[in-house]
């Protein structure tokens, strides 16, 4: 038996935080957060709390990072030691260095980084409270605020996860979905062309499944993206 | 003006088809990176705009200006380019026996080789002349493709700055600062009664009085305040 039996979804399709299968947790956003930074964003979405800052374009050092045609992009994600109930190790761990690795290929798909040969720019996430899908709320949100500094862009990347519970797909897994779930598929979409930049998966989803996670992913990703242009319009969402 | 058709909020019509300011065609449409701006044949590119496929896309976040045929952006955040020409000021960093290293508020230090410095100093005496730390006016001589620029010193009114405070606002105000033809700028001068000089790094030079100073230090922060409660308000 184990984790397999607990029930997360209702014969009615109802989840255990009362949302149906192809909802999205409350979104909140807000810009100009970190007053010092180029650009700043504050994401709350559902119990999840992230703070994306970007400073830049500058100098690139150590000069062995500078790239002679373009820029690089410095991502760092990190986990506040309280953002979780088992305290987290500050620096960092084999995890963050895996997100930071994801979300900065995730985003060079779209910073126009051939404008600015041998800098850096530096894009800091720091995740104030975890509930399940941190990556995903990091990469929305240093996006946005990458186009809150003003660094040309192609399109915004928004980032969202599907995943099974009891042999059901559902849209935006939360914590106890995501831990006694049966896959779990992030993926990161540029709304503007359906081009994907990020994609990763966890568990089993047999093709037909796998189908369904995608196309709530890409319906999700829609709607959040209106979200995140109405907050870049009018400095944050909801208003 | 009986019968006459008045345009109000509420006989407004939402076709696309009809004459007039319309929801997707506004001046001062605000965009956001990615978004599409209509077919690209016929049209300029300016500054903030690509074309991909045969359409516009935004590339940063700010107002969409519409010049002639050009469609270009206003962003509402701007880091400094430098352009060979420009008038700056800058702080020196740092310095070689025949260099100094120029902080202008670019994504990288422009250099000032002693050739072009103020004055004649000996190979090695160059913090003598201007020290770390100090604040000079400076004008950009050449960038490169690389974004390394180097600065000089020769030149109308270019020195080393002794007096005054220096202050920052964004680049993209600049315009607002100087107003058309600098009336806004000169109306500035002559109310703080300072000798104001502003660099194109958003960098300015006050020079006058305490209370002088300070009333263009009011006026720098009521125009920061100004644009961003346009910006996120939407007053405009």
């Amino acid at each position: 038996m184990g984790y397999g039996d607990v029930q997360m979804i209702d014969a009615n399709g109802i989840r255990n935080d009362g949302r149906k299968a192809g909802d999205v947790r409350p979104i909140s956003i807000e810009l100009g957060v970190v007053p010092v930074a180029d650009g700043s964003c504050r994401m709350k979405w559902g119990t999840n709390d992230v703070i994306a800052a970007i400073y830049g374009p500058m100098e690139a050092h150590p000069r062995k990072i500078q790239r002679q045609d373009r820029a690089v992009l410095d991502v760092r994600y990190n986990m506040a030691p309280f953002s979780t109930s088992d305290r987290i190790r500050p620096g960092f761990n084999r995890r963050s260095r895996e997100i930071s690795k994801v979300t900065a290929e995730a985003l060079e798909s779209v910073v126009m980084l051939e404008l600015y040969p041998r800098s850096k720019i530096r894009v800091e996430i720091e995740i104030i409270c975890a509930e399940a899908g941190t990556r995903c709320v990091g990469l929305t949100a240093a996006s946005v605020a990458l186009a809150h500094a003003g660094i040309p862009m192609t399109d915004i990347v928004v980032s969202v996860a599907s995943g099974k519970i009891n042999d059901v797909v559902v849209c935006d897994l939360n914590k106890a979905e995501d831990n006694y779930g049966e896959a779990d598929l992030p993926m990161g979409v540029l709304p503007n062309s359906g081009e994907l930049v990020f994609l990763q998966m966890d568990g089993d989803l047999s093709p037909e499944e796998f189908q369904e996670a995608w196309d709530y992913n890409m319906n999700a990703a829609m709607v959040i993206h209106d979200y995140c242009v109405e907050a870049l319009k009018t400095g944050r969402y909801p208003q | 003006m009986k019968g006459v058709l008045v345009a109000r909020l509420d006989n407004m019509t939402e076709r696309k088809n009809a004459a007039g300011p319309q929801d997707n065609q506004r001046a001062t449409q605000l965009v956001a990176p990615g978004e599409d701006l209509g077919d690209s044949e016929g049209h300029e590119l300016g500054h903030g705009v690509i074309a991909i496929d045969g359409r516009i896309r935004a590339t940063k976040n700010g107002r969409v200006n519409v010049n002639g045929n050009t469609i270009s952006i206003e962003p509402r955040r701007t880091a400094y380019v430098p352009r060979p020409g420009d008038l700056v000021i800058g702080y020196i960093e740092g310095c070689t026996n025949n260099i100094w290293f120029v902080d202008i508020g670019a994504p990288f230090n422009a250099i000032l080789p002693m050739s072009l410095g103020p004055s004649k100093a000996d190979f090695g005496g160059t913090r003598s002349v201007i020290d770390i730390g100090e604040a000079i006016l400076c004008r950009v001589q050449e960038v490169e493709e690389t974004h390394s620029s180097v600065v000089t010193m020769k030149g109308m009114g270019l020195r080393k700055i002794r007096s005054g405070a220096v202050e920052n606002i964004d680049p993209h105000l600049l315009g607002r600062l100087i107003g058309k033809q600098g009336k806004a700028l000169r109306q500035l001068k002559e109310e703080s009664e300072c000798r104001v000089i502003v660099g194109d790094n958003g960098r300015l030079w006050i020079d006058g009085d305490f209370n002088g100073t300070l009333e263009v230090r009011n006026r720098l922060r009521s125009l920061t305040a100004e644009a961003k409660a346009v910006t996120l308000g939407g007053v405009a």
